[in-house]
């Protein structure tokens, strides 16, 4: 049995018969090594403080499960392993939601897309038949004003001055300037 | 907070710890539970009308010490279990020894009977509901012995869960074979083994969310 065990026993059993001095020698002895116990594993940080003050709280809501036959230290290193695990565990969860988050960002992104998709389809309907083309080719699909030439026909100024005139009836529906 | 703090008002609450407090709230728990599944068992289903007369017979004995040892056994694990760095394998394999007696019983009747009784003893009149009517039972005990878990300390939460509800099956089948009259040792073997361990895994299921600490 090492130094460190037969010392911080001797304290257990005193605390767990009500020394309160006892109790708080244990408590400050055992701090540092939970500190280094933390610090290895998750860094020095904030997370190791609280793993520390976690840790303390545990050994006291949980002292009356220390069997007393037994050595003292591997029931403490249990207790400090299972906070380090259980704070995995949640961190595990902190470190997934801005993922799910960011996800729900696209998603969002996505159904504003689709909805401004379907407002233009519905303002272009209103729009004369040759004109509609006209936007759709120069303006969606993203042609040239001489390759909607070619495929309607017109002549280069008359797909100009078509879709600007489009776009000014467009504008005045939902009350812009073009 | 600063943890020197901390350490000031945790010292200011080190009220003295009763020797064999992990004992006796497990049997508060166990012993609350299993009065409540007592009184179930009595309201539900009522005892066998049959019961001094069965209490002569070998059959009747071996389903009680069966799920009595049993249920000790996984009381044994459970308080291991409930405690951390404490060594639990060797209880909790010590609970497979009354299901491979009970086993051994089991084929060696088997084997002794004469072809046309083989039905009979493994599917009885009631092996159909039987595993199911122990979960009922068991359900009062399962909740005093989480109730009592969730007071200790498991360290690994699914495991001790499942003790958890062994031990509840165990104590359930205990109290259901005041009801049961059955007689067949491989029903014995087969159906009391399967209701205990539906609850079992039902302990280990529950404990993975809820003896968490």
């Amino acid at each position: 049995m090492s130094d460190a065990e037969a010392r911080l026993k001797a304290l257990m059993l005193s605390a767990l018969a009500g020394d309160a001095a006892a109790y708080r020698a244990l408590l400050t002895a055992l701090s540092p090594h939970l500190r280094a116990y933390y610090a290895r594993r998750v860094g020095q940080s904030a997370d190791a403080e609280d793993l520390v003050q976690e840790t303390l709280i545990a050994i006291h809501a949980r002292r009356a499960t220390y069997d007393t036959s037994q050595p003292f230290t591997p029931w403490l290193h249990a207790v400090a392993r299972y906070k380090l695990i259980d704070h995995y565990r949640r961190s595990k969860i902190r470190r997934t939601l801005p993922l799910e988050e960011a996800d729900a960002v696209f998603a969002e992104e996505e159904a504003e897309a689709s909805d401004a998709a379907r407002d233009v389809e519905k303002l272009l309907a209103a729009l004369p038949e040759s004109r509609r083309r006209l936007v759709r080719h120069v303006k969606i699909e993203g042609l040239s004003t001489a390759e909607t030439a070619k495929r309607t026909g017109l002549s280069e100024s008359a797909v100009k001055v078509g879709v600007h005139r489009a776009l000014k009836t467009l504008a005045a529906m939902i009350g812009r300037e073009p | 907070m600063k943890t020197e703090a901390l350490i000031e008002r945790l010292a200011e609450r080190a009220d003295p710890v009763a020797p064999g407090t992990v004992l006796r709230t497990l049997a508060l728990g166990l012993g609350g539970g299993a009065a409540v599944s007592a009184l179930l068992m009595l309201t539900w289903l009522g005892p066998r009308p049959d019961l001094a007369a069965a209490m002569t017979t070998g059959a009747y004995w071996v389903k009680f010490f069966y799920t009595l040892i049993f249920a000790i056994a996984a009381l044994a694990a459970v308080e291991r279990l409930g405690r951390p760095g404490a060594k639990s394998a060797a209880r909790a394999a010590a609970m497979l020894l009354p299901f491979l007696a009970v086993g051994v019983i089991a084929l060696w009747s088997w084997s002794a009977a004469r072809p046309g009784e083989h039905a009979q003893m493994l599917y009885g009149g009631s092996y159909d509901i039987c595993p199911w009517r122990i979960v009922v039972v068991s359900l009062p005990v399962f909740a005093g012995v989480f109730w009592a878990l969730r007071k200790l300390a498991p360290t690994g939460p699914v495991l001790a869960g499942a003790a958890g509800g062994l031990l509840a099956g165990g104590a359930g089948a205990f109290i259901y074979a005041f009801h049961c009259t059955e007689t067949g040792m491989p029903f014995l073997a087969i159906w009391y083994t399967l209701g205990i361990i539906m609850v079992g895994a039902l302990g280990a299921v529950l404990g993975r969310f809820s003896l968490r600490w």
